[in-house]
């Protein structure tokens, strides 16, 4: 599993007129730079015949489903769409995610569920962490190397102060990071094969979970546009307009 | 024969070509992903090891492998020899993405579907699983061995002799400026079987696969080119090879036709191409013209650079709209030759103005090799004369179009 498609930086963010969030229209839409790398460590287990089959997942609009070829043509078995759009879309969060994620996983008998550890658009590191949390597994963040130990998984995490090893038993959830893996391209003899594996639609209120969202977002701002700044002859003056303006 | 009736349409044509009609502007999903793929690894892969292949002329086989690993290559190969059987407006829409990266890179790729060309339009069985089924088993080259010192736009002038002995063909000539030449594993060789003089062009020839390891076929030194330097240019000496008749395509007298049959498939990739180093110019161009400024505003926000870069523009989606149409119409089972070479001719002549435009925008960093356009300035010029030059184009469309009037 990993967590819903999410836009691309573009360029030039801009802040809806309405201010209640950012523009996304014709915004590029693809897969989570870190959800590739969770697609890629999961398919590198099937590989190494440590997991039977790898189902790929997505909550979101029609356009979602592009994702999930991406990941069929990476190697995973078949997918699944959690159809999600318009305004349930756009309040969608970390939260409902999980429950989604955590119904599907008792659903299809997940054994692991591996995710990217934040998305790049809002930037919440949660999805991984309330979902482990809903199922009561056990949970390997900010993972950068992941080894089947038996029944046990063996991660090591990126943390602040340097690299934590961890084992967790099996089901587990793990959100990956950016040194877990380069993600491989998909071949172009891949994605015509992928065009034959399954993707089956699924709505939100089939797995018996409720997306409204409890959180009302009252309104989103710009930064503060950058001032622009003053040229001073010598350091003297420096001091002079940092006292000025309170800074020292 | 007729060109159209050689044509297949292989399992892959029918799954994802716009069957029905052309729409230029929406791909399938499936079109949409190769082209990410082709645009993803020519952005991350080739982009930025282009300069250094360009100075040192070393041939990209580290870049090759690659592309081929992703299958980006030898598209064309059927599916029945390992391949992918894709329709031409596939494989035009990767060609653009990844001669954006290296024009050079892209040529060295293409002559391979050169080459496979005549196999596969006119190959029998047994030659197509031997000699396409190695393509996709392993990543070799092939080679295109058509033009000769003395002739090149004059195919029906080239001299290298092809003498029936037993069950074999010996042959003797001189072959000039073949891309792969010294990295091909074998050519398609076009040779004249017909000593008399008298003999028409379409009886005289015929077409040979040839294996780069016979004995007697001698490549000449890499040749040092104005542009697109990484690819391998040879001119390659036969002497005294030996060909078992089992390696002539069709028979003895059909090898006009089938080395001209193969450039109606191989013209709008080339087209392809000259439009995805034009892509390239105008992106260049137009990042620096909205980062240098002049007299206060960006260059950009003058309208001498302005209109430059409107009139790139035009000329790019003109090109890219015209091989889409070459290669759509081929795709359909059609006779192309009139689209496919506007598109060829057109698209060479847009590449070399775009890339000139664009060193005028650079302005004197254009003219310096630390900057990316005046490479772009030498590797076009190329698409002017190889695949046909702009003349022979020219001829060839106003034939066609005065064909169509009298009727």
């Amino acid at each position: 599993c990993f967590a819903p498609f999410l836009c691309l930086r573009p360029p030039q963010i801009r802040v809806k007129p309405d201010r209640t969030g950012v523009v996304t229209d014709g915004v590029k839409h693809s897969m989570n730079p870190f959800c590739e790398i969770a697609v890629e460590e999961a398919v590198k287990l099937k590989e190494k015949k440590l997991v039977k089959e790898v189902v790929a997942v997505s909550c979101g609009p029609q356009q979602v489903q592009e994702t999930i070829r991406t990941a069929l043509a990476m190697g995973a078995d078949r997918g699944i769409h959690v159809e999600v759009s318009g305004k349930d879309y756009e309040t969608l969060g970390p939260l409902q995610v999980s429950k989604i994620f955590a119904a599907l996983a008792k659903k299809e008998q997940a054994d692991l569920i591996i995710l990217g550890k934040q998305a790049i658009d809002d930037d919440c590191n949660q999805t991984g962490q309330m979902t482990a949390a809903l199922l009561d597994w056990p949970q390997g963040t900010f993972a950068s190397e992941v080894t089947l130990e038996a029944d046990k998984l063996k991660v090591v995490r990126e943390i602040d102060g340097g690299l934590e090893t961890i084992k967790i038993k099996l089901p587990a959830v793990v959100t990956a990071d950016l040194r877990l893996n380069t993600p491989r391209y998909a071949t172009l003899p891949n994605i015509m094969k992928a065009k034959k594996k399954k993707i089956v639609n699924v709505k939100p209120a089939d797995l018996g979970v409720d997306v409204s969202s409890r959180l009302e977002v009252l309104k989103v701002d710009e930064p503060p546009q950058r001032q622009s700044g003053v040229k001073v002859e010598t350091v003297h003056d420096l001091v002079e307009k940092l006292k000025e303006a309170g800074r020292i | 024969f007729s060109a159209h009736c050689v044509f297949r349409k292989t399992k892959a044509l029918l799954d994802h070509t716009n069957t029905l009609s052309l729409n230029l502007t929406e791909l399938t999903d499936q079109q949409k992903e190769f082209q990410e793929v082709a645009r993803k690894f020519a952005r991350e892969e080739i982009v930025p090891a282009a300069p250094s292949y360009d100075k040192s002329g070393e041939y990209p086989f580290p870049l090759i492998k690659r592309a081929w690993e992703l299958g980006l290559m030898n598209g064309h190969i059927p599916e029945d020899c390992g391949g992918m059987g894709l329709g031409i407006f596939d494989a035009c829409l990767i060609t653009e993405e990844l001669a954006f990266g290296c024009t050079g890179v892209q040529t060295a790729i293409e002559a391979n579907s050169l080459g496979q060309m005549p196999v596969i339009i006119a190959g029998n069985d047994a030659q197509k699983k031997k000699y396409l089924g190695r393509m996709t088993e392993e990543p070799l080259m092939c080679a295109y061995c058509v033009t000769e010192p003395g002739a090149g736009s004059d195919v029906a002038g080239i001299k290298t002799r092809a003498v029936k002995k037993g069950d074999e063909y010996v042959v003797n000539g001189q072959k000039m400026w073949i891309t792969n030449g010294g990295k091909a594993n074998w050519y398609f060789l076009l040779a004249r079987t017909d000593p008399d003089p008298k003999c028409s062009a379409s009886k005289a020839f015929t077409g040979f696969i040839v294996e780069a390891d016979t004995p007697g076929v001698q490549p000449g030194r890499k040749e040092l080119n104005m542009g697109q330097r990484c690819s391998d240019t040879r001119g390659i000496t036969f002497e005294d090879v030996r060909i078992p008749k089992e390696n002539v395509l069709i028979g003895e007298g059909a090898g006009f036709k089938i080395a001209m049959g193969a450039f109606d498939k191989t013209r709008p990739p080339v087209a392809a191409g000259a439009t995805g180093l034009a892509q390239r110019a105008l992106e260049e161009a137009t990042k620096y013209a909205l980062e240098r400024k002049t007299f206060g505003k960006f260059i950009a926000e003058h309208q001498a650079v302005s209109f430059l870069l409107a009139e790139m523009a035009m000329k790019v989606e003109l090109a890219r709209m015209a091989y889409q149409r070459a290669a759509w119409e081929v795709d359909q089972g059609r006779r192309n030759t009139y689209y496919a070479s506007i598109a060829k001719a057109y698209a060479g002549d847009i590449a070399n103005q775009c890339a000139t435009d664009a060193v005028q925008i650079f302005g004197g960093n254009g003219f310096n090799s630390e900057y990316p356009v005046e490479k772009l300035m030498r590797d076009a010029k190329i698409y002017q004369i190889y695949e046909g030059t702009a003349q022979i184009q020219r001829l060839i469309i106003s034939r066609e179009h005065l064909g169509k009037f009298k009727q």
